[in-house]
C-alpha cells in the first residue's frame, strides 16, 4: 500500500501496537525481576546481616555536637566562650506516659511555657530514641532533685553540655551579637545533619554572620544500648570538628572607653583602623546582657527590652540612620575642589543666611541665632570647614546640584551598605533626583539641594558609614569594607578594599588641613577638646535636626523636650600626620556636637596613649 | 493469530454480551476485583504501618471510597468524550500550573499546592492523566507510526507541563509526567532509531545536567543513594533503615504488627512512601511477591484491554496508563530497597495519601471506559 501511505491503516497500526505491547510486557517483567531480585538479595541472601542489625537496632547513632569556636578581642581577651552546663531532656520512646512524666517534672523543677513549646517543636522533628531537650542550665540543686526522683521519671536524662557564655555582658552586645535556641524557621534552613545535637545558633552580629565558621562539623558515635537505653559500649566514633576561633579587631579597652563615655546617653561609636579597615570599637548604647538570650529569654525580660523607649536591641552603629549634618562638609569641600567650583582662595559673602535666586525664603546659618550675623563678611573653604559655615555650603550645593553631590559623595560609601561583617546593616540615603523620583515619585526642589548640602533633609547615614567615610578622608581616598573579624583560627582575614575615592593629593591636603583647624584652630568648632591634647587630630562636628523648624522660628535647645533635641555628631582621625584611628560618634538628642566630640577624644586618647590592657582584661573577666 | 481473531466481527460480542450490573455500570470486573483486593491489602498494611492507628485507616478508606466513585463516574464517560476533552483539560492544567508557580503554597521548599478555599490541591497530579490524554488525542488521528514532525509536536506537549513542574521544583513528578506522555508515543510505534538516539543523547548530556542542572538537594539524593553511609545522620538514614527493615523480614516476615523497625519508629515515612518496607519486614519476601503478583495481574489486564481496544485513542491510553502505573511501582519499590534515588513517589494504592489514590483510580476509570468501548462497538 505504498500509494496510500498518508492514510490511516488500522491493520498496520494494530500490528505495531501489538508488537509494542509485547515489548512493554517484556520490559515490565524484566524490571520486575530486577526489583524482586533486589528484595531476594536483601531478604534471603543478606538476611542474617540485616536480622542482626535490626535486633541490635538498639544500636544507636548519637550525634556529637561540635564545640563552638571562641571569640577573642585583638589582645586575646575572651569575648565569647563555652561553659559546661547541664541539660534536662526526655527520650520520648522510653517515657510511656509522656504527659504524666512532664507533669511530674514540672513539680520538681521550674519549666516555662517557652521551654515546653520548644520541647514539643523539637519532639515533632526528632529521630527515634533521640533525647529531646526540655530545660537548659540546671542548677546544682535541680540536678540533685532529679537524681533522687530518677526512678519515677522514665526516659528523663540529664546530660552535660557546653553552653555559650559572654563574660562581658552588655559591653559587646552589639559588636559580637549572641546565640539563641534554634527556632522553627532556622531549623528548616539549617543543614539538619550538621545541627543534630546542637541546640543553639547565632542570631545576630558576628555570631550570626560567622555561623558556619563558628559552628564546626558534627561527629557521631554508634553506641550499643540495652533495652533500657543505657549505653553498653561505643562501637565506632567519629569525632566532631570544633568550630574555628575568631579574633576580632575590637580592642576591649577602646570598647570600654567608648561605652563609658557614652554612659547613659543613647548613641553609637564606631572606631576603625584606616590602614586595614578593621573595626577597633563598635558600641551602641544602651546595650543589653546577651547571656539572657542564650537559653531563651523570659517573656518579661524580652518585653522590657523590646518595649523600652531606648530600644536597646537596636544596633545604632549599623542600623541607626541619622542625618549626617555638618559632618559631610569635608566631603562637600573636596567635591567643590574636585569639580573646580571652588578653590582654596574662593570666598562666599556670609550675612548669616542664604537666598536662592528668585526665592524670598532665607536659609539660615546656625550662627545667626548666636551672633545675629554671619561668620565673616567673606568666608573661604578653610574657614567654612573650621567654623562649619552653612552659607558657604549652601552656595556650593546650589552650584554643584544634587546629582553632582551624589556623584562626588557616593564614592565615600554613602547610600550603600558598607558590607561590614555583621547583621542588619542599613544603607542610609544619599539623595538624588532619581532617588526622589523612584522612592517618592516627586520632582526635586532646589531648596532641598541646600538642605542636602549641610547633611540635612533626606540624607541619612549610619555611624559605620560615617566611619568608613572618615577612613577615606584620613588616607586620601583609600577605604575598606569594615571588618570586625581579624583572623579565623589565626589566619588573617583581610578587609576587602573599596574602590578608592579619586581626588588629587593637593585637594585632600586642603580638606585635611581644614579638618585639623576644626580641633586646633582658634575658632574651630571643636576647639574645646584640643585642651591638653598630646597629638594632632582632624575632625568635623555635626548637628542633626530631629524636628523641623518653621521659617522665622529660632531653635532654643533648653526649651525643647529631650527627645526633640538635636543629635550631636563628630567624626575624627588621628594622629594627623599618620592616622591610625578614625572615629565616628553620634549622641542621640545630645543637643549638639559638644555632646559627641569629648567622646571621640577619650576614645582616641585610649588608642594612642594606651591604657593598662591587662588591668582592663582582668576586671572584664570579673564583670 | 490473536490479531486475526480480534478483527472478526462478532467475536468480541460473544464475550461482551451484557451479563449483569457490572456491565451495565461499564465496569471491568477483573480490573475491579484486582483493585479491591489491592486496596484492602493496602489498608491492612497501613494499619500496622501507622502504628495501629484506626483513624489513619479510616481516612485512607475514605480516600479509596472517593477514588472508586471517581473511577465509576469516569467509566461512564465515552472515550470520544475523553478524547474531545483532553486538549481543554490540558489548557486548564497548564493554567493551574502557572498559578501554582505564581501563587502556590510552599511545602518543604517547593511550591506544589494550590489552595482553593481551604482545599489544597496539586495540579501536577492532575497532569499525570491529562498529559497522556492530550498526546493520545493528538496522535489518534494521524498516521502511525508517527512521523518526525508529529513526534516533535508531542514532545512540545509533554515538555511544557514538565518544565512548569520542574521549576516548582519537583524533579520526580516532572519526570513521571514526561514518562506518561512518552509512553503514548512509544505505544504509537515510535521508531527504534529515535529511541536509541534519545538514549545516547541522554547519556551524553548527563554530565552537563549534573554540573549545572540539578539543585543541591537533588544531587545529595543521588549521592546518598550511591553511598548512603556517607551521610548517616541525614539523608542516608532513611535508606539504611528501610534496607534493614526489608532484609530482616526474611522469607517469612516477622508477622503483622510485629516489625521492630517499623513499630519502634526507626523507619521514617513508614505509612507513606516507605510502606513497602513495613510490608517486607512483617510479611517477608512472600508478602512482597504476593504484592508484586497482584500488581502484575493488574498490569496484564491493562495490556489486555489495550490489545482489545477498538480505537487508536483507546489503545494508546490503555497502554500508556498501564506503563505509567508500572513506573510508580518500579520507582517506589526500587527506591525503598536502595536501587533508585529517593524521589518521593508513593507505592500506588498502598501508601497513605489522597491525591495519588484519586488520580490513579481516575486513570483506571478511563481504562474501564476503554474496555467498555470495546464491548459497545462489538455489540
Amino acid at each position: 500500500m505504498p500509494q496510500h501511505i498518508a492514510l490511516k491503516d488500522p491493520h498496520r497500526e494494530a500490528r505495531i501496537y501489538s508488537a509494542r505491547t509485547v515489548t512493554a510486557i517484556f520490559i515490565v517483567l524484566g524490571l520486575m525481576a530486577v526489583i524482586l531480585a533486589r528484595y531476594y538479595a536483601l531478604q534471603i541472601t543478606e538476611y542474617e546481616t540485616y536480622r542482626t542489625q535490626s535486633e541490635r537496632n538498639r544500636v544507636q547513632l548519637q550525634p556529637l555536637p561540635p564545640k563552638r569556636g571562641l571569640i577573642y578581642d585583638r589582645n586575646g581577651v575572651l569575648l565569647a566562650d563555652n561553659r559546661p552546663s547541664h541539660l534536662l531532656s526526655v527520650v520520648v520512646e522510653r517515657s510511656p506516659d509522656l504527659e504524666h512524666t512532664l507533669d511530674e517534672l514540672r513539680k520538681l523543677v521550674p519549666i516555662s511555657e517557652s521551654d515546653l513549646e520548644n520541647f514539643y517543636d523539637k519532639k515533632a522533628r526528632r529521630r527515634p530514641y533521640e533525647p529531646v531537650p526540655l530545660r537548659f542550665r540546671l542548677t546544682e540543686a535541680e540536678r540533685a532533685i532529679l537524681a533522687v526522683n530518677r526512678h519515677r521519671l522514665p526516659g528523663v536524662t540529664v546530660d552535660a553540655q557546653l553552653l555559650r557564655h559572654y563574660p562581658h555582658g552588655a559591653l559587646f552586645s552589639h559588636a559580637v551579637g549572641y546565640v539563641g535556641r534554634i527556632n522553627e524557621r532556622e531549623a528548616f534552613e539549617l543543614d539538619a545533619s550538621d545541627y543534630r545535637g546542637t541546640f543553639h545558633v547565632g542570631k545576630v552580629g558576628v555570631e550570626k554572620f560567622y555561623e558556619d565558621t563558628l559552628h564546626g562539623d558534627v561527629g557521631y558515635q554508634n553506641v550499643e544500648t540495652n533495652a533500657h537505653g543505657r549505653v553498653l559500649r561505643v562501637l565506632e566514633r567519629y569525632d566532631p570538628t570544633p568550630g574555628a576561633d575568631l579574633t576580632l579587631h575590637l580592642d576591649i579597652a577602646l570598647q570600654r572607653t567608648a561605652h563609658e563615655a557614652l554612659g547613659e546617653q543613647r548613641g553609637a561609636v564606631v572606631a576603625m583602623d584606616p590602614k586595614s579597615g578593621g573595626v577597633l570599637a563598635l558600641v551602641s548604647t544602651p546595650g543589653f546582657d546577651t547571656n539572657l538570650f542564650v537559653n531563651g529569654i523570659s517573656s518579661a525580660d524580652y518585653g522590657a527590652l523590646r518595649d523600652s523607649p531606648d530600644v536597646p536591641l537596636f544596633n545604632r552603629a549599623v542600623q541607626g540612620q541619622y542625618p549626617p549634618g555638618s559632618t559631610i562638609k569635608p566631603l562637600m569641600a573636596l567635591a567643590g575642589l574636585e569639580s573646580g567650583l571652588v578653590t582654596p582662595e574662593y570666598t562666599v559673602p556670609d550675612p548669616g543666611w542664604y537666598r536662592l535666586p528668585g526665592d524670598s525664603r532665607r536659609y539660615r546659618d546656625w550662627i545667626l541665632k548666636i551672633r545675629g550675623t554671619g561668620h565673616a563678611p567673606r568666608v573661604d573653604l578653610e574657614m567654612a570647614v573650621e567654623e562649619s559655615c552653612d552659607v558657604y555650603f549652601y552656595d556650593l550645593a546650589r552650584r554643584l546640584t544634587i546629582d553632582g553631590m551624589y556623584e562626588y559623595l557616593h564614592p565615600f560609601g554613602l547610600g550603600e551598605r558598607t558590607g561590614i561583617d555583621t547583621t542588619n546593616e542599613r544603607r542610609g540615603v544619599l539623595p538624588s533626583t532619581r532617588w526622589k523620583r523612584d522612592n517618592m515619585n516627586q520632582a526635586w526642589y532646589p531648596g532641598e539641594t541646600l538642605s542636602a548640602g549641610i547633611g540635612q533633609g533626606y540624607m541619612l547615614a549610619t555611624p559605620v558609614q560615617l566611619a568608613v567615610a572618615v577612613t577615606a578622608l584620613a588616607s586620601e581616598g583609600r577605604h575598606f569594607s569594615p571588618r570586625l573579624v581579624k583572623s579565623v583560627d589565626g589566619e588573617a582575614v583581610p578587609a576587602p578594599e573599596l574602590a578608592p575615592v579619586a581626588a588629587t593629593a593637593d585637594h585632600w591636603q586642603v580638606v585635611q588641613a581644614a579638618m585639623r583647624e576644626v580641633v586646633h584652630g582658634k575658632r574651630g568648632s571643636a576647639r574645646r577638646i584640643a585642651k591638653g591634647i598630646e597629638y594632632e587630630m582632624a575632625g568635623k562636628t555635626g548637628t542633626a535636626q530631629v524636628i523641623g523648624i518653621a521659617q522665622g522660628e529660632i531653635y532654643r535647645e533648653e526649651e525643647v523636650a529631650e527627645r526633640h533635641r538635636n543629635h550631636g555628631l563628630f567624626i575624627a582621625f588621628a594622629p594627623y600626620e599618620d592616622p591610625t584611628i578614625a572615629v565616628a560618634v553620634i549622641v542621640e538628642n545630645g543637643g549638639g556636637s559638644s555632646a559627641a566630640y569629648p567622646i571621640a577624644r577619650r576614645v582616641i586618647d585610649t588608642w594612642l596613649l594606651g591604657e593598662e590592657i591587662a588591668a582592663v582584661a582582668a576586671t572584664g573577666e570579673a564583670g | 493469530m490473536g490479531d486475526y481473531v480480534r478483527q472478526l466481527p462478532g467475536h468480541s460480542a460473544d464475550l461482551a454480551r451484557p451479563t449483569g450490573t457490572a456491565q451495565r455500570l461499564h465496569l471491568d470486573l477483573p480490573l475491579l476485583g484486582l483493585l479491591l483486593t489491592l486496596t484492602t491489602f493496602g489498608l491492612v498494611v497501613l494499619y500496622s504501618a501507622s502504628g495501629q492507628d484506626m483513624g489513619a485507616v479510616i481516612r485512607q478508606g475514605r480516600f479509596f471510597l472517593v477514588g472508586f466513585m471517581v473511577m465509576i463516574v469516569a467509566a461512564q464517560i465515552s472515550l470520544q468524550r475523553f478524547q474531545r476533552w483532553g486538549p481543554w483539560f490540558y489548557l486548564g492544567g497548564i493554567g493551574l500550573l502557572v498559578a501554582v508557580d505564581v501563587a502556590g503554597v510552599g511545602a518543604k521548599g517547593a511550591q506544589r499546592w494550590l489552595s482553593l478555599g481551604g482545599f489544597r490541591f496539586q495540579p501536577s497530579e492532575l497532569m499525570k492523566l491529562v498529559v497522556p490524554m492530550t498526546v493520545a488525542w493528538y496522535l489518534a488521528d494521524r498516521t502511525l507510526p508517527p512521523r518526525f514532525k508529529y513526534i516533535m509536536a508531542c514532545l512540545a506537549i509533554i515538555a511544557l507541563p514538565a518544565a512548569l513542574i520542574l521549576i516548582q521544583p519537583d524533579l520526580g513528578t516532572a519526570l513521571l509526567i514526561a514518562a506518561s506522555g512518552l509512553f503514548v508515543v512509544f505505544m504509537a510505534g515510535l521508531g527504534w532509531r529515535y529511541i536509541v538516539s534519545a538514549v545516547v543523547l541522554a547519556c551524553a548530556s548527563a554530565w552537563p545536567v549534573w554540573m549545572y542542572g540539578l539543585k543541591d538537594y537533588q544531587k545529595q539524593r543521588i549521592l546518598t543513594l550511591l553511598s548512603p553511609e556517607s551521610d548517616k545522620l541525614g539523608a542516608g538514614w532513611n535508606i539504611i533503615q528501610s534496607k534493614t527493615a526489608i532484609g530482616s523480614g526474611g522469607w517469612d516476615g516477622k508477622g503483622w504488627m510485629k516489625g521492630t523497625q517499623s513499630q519502634l519508629d526507626f523507619l521514617p515515612e513508614s505509612h507513606t512512601d516507605f510502606i513497602i518496607a513495613v510490608l517486607a519486614e512483617e510479611w517477608g519476601l512472600r508478602g512482597v511477591i504476593m504484592l508484586a503478583g497482584l500488581y502484575l495481574l493488574l498490569l496484564l489486564r491493562g495490556f489486555w484491554i489495550g490489545l482489545h481496544a477498538r480505537s487508536t485513542y483507546g489503545r494508546l491510553m490503555a497502554g500508556s496508563l498501564t506503563l505509567t502505573f508500572f513506573v510508580y511501582i518500579f520507582v517506589n519499590m526500587g527506591m525503598v530497597a536502595g536501587l533508585l534515588p529517593v524521589v518521593g513517589v508513593p507505592l500506588p494504592l498502598v501508601s497513605a495519601g489522597g491525591t495519588s489514590v484519586v488520580s490513579l483510580l481516575a486513570g483506571f476509570g478511563l481504562l474501564m471506559a476503554v474496555s467498555t468501548e470495546q464491548r459497545m462497538v462489538a455489540r
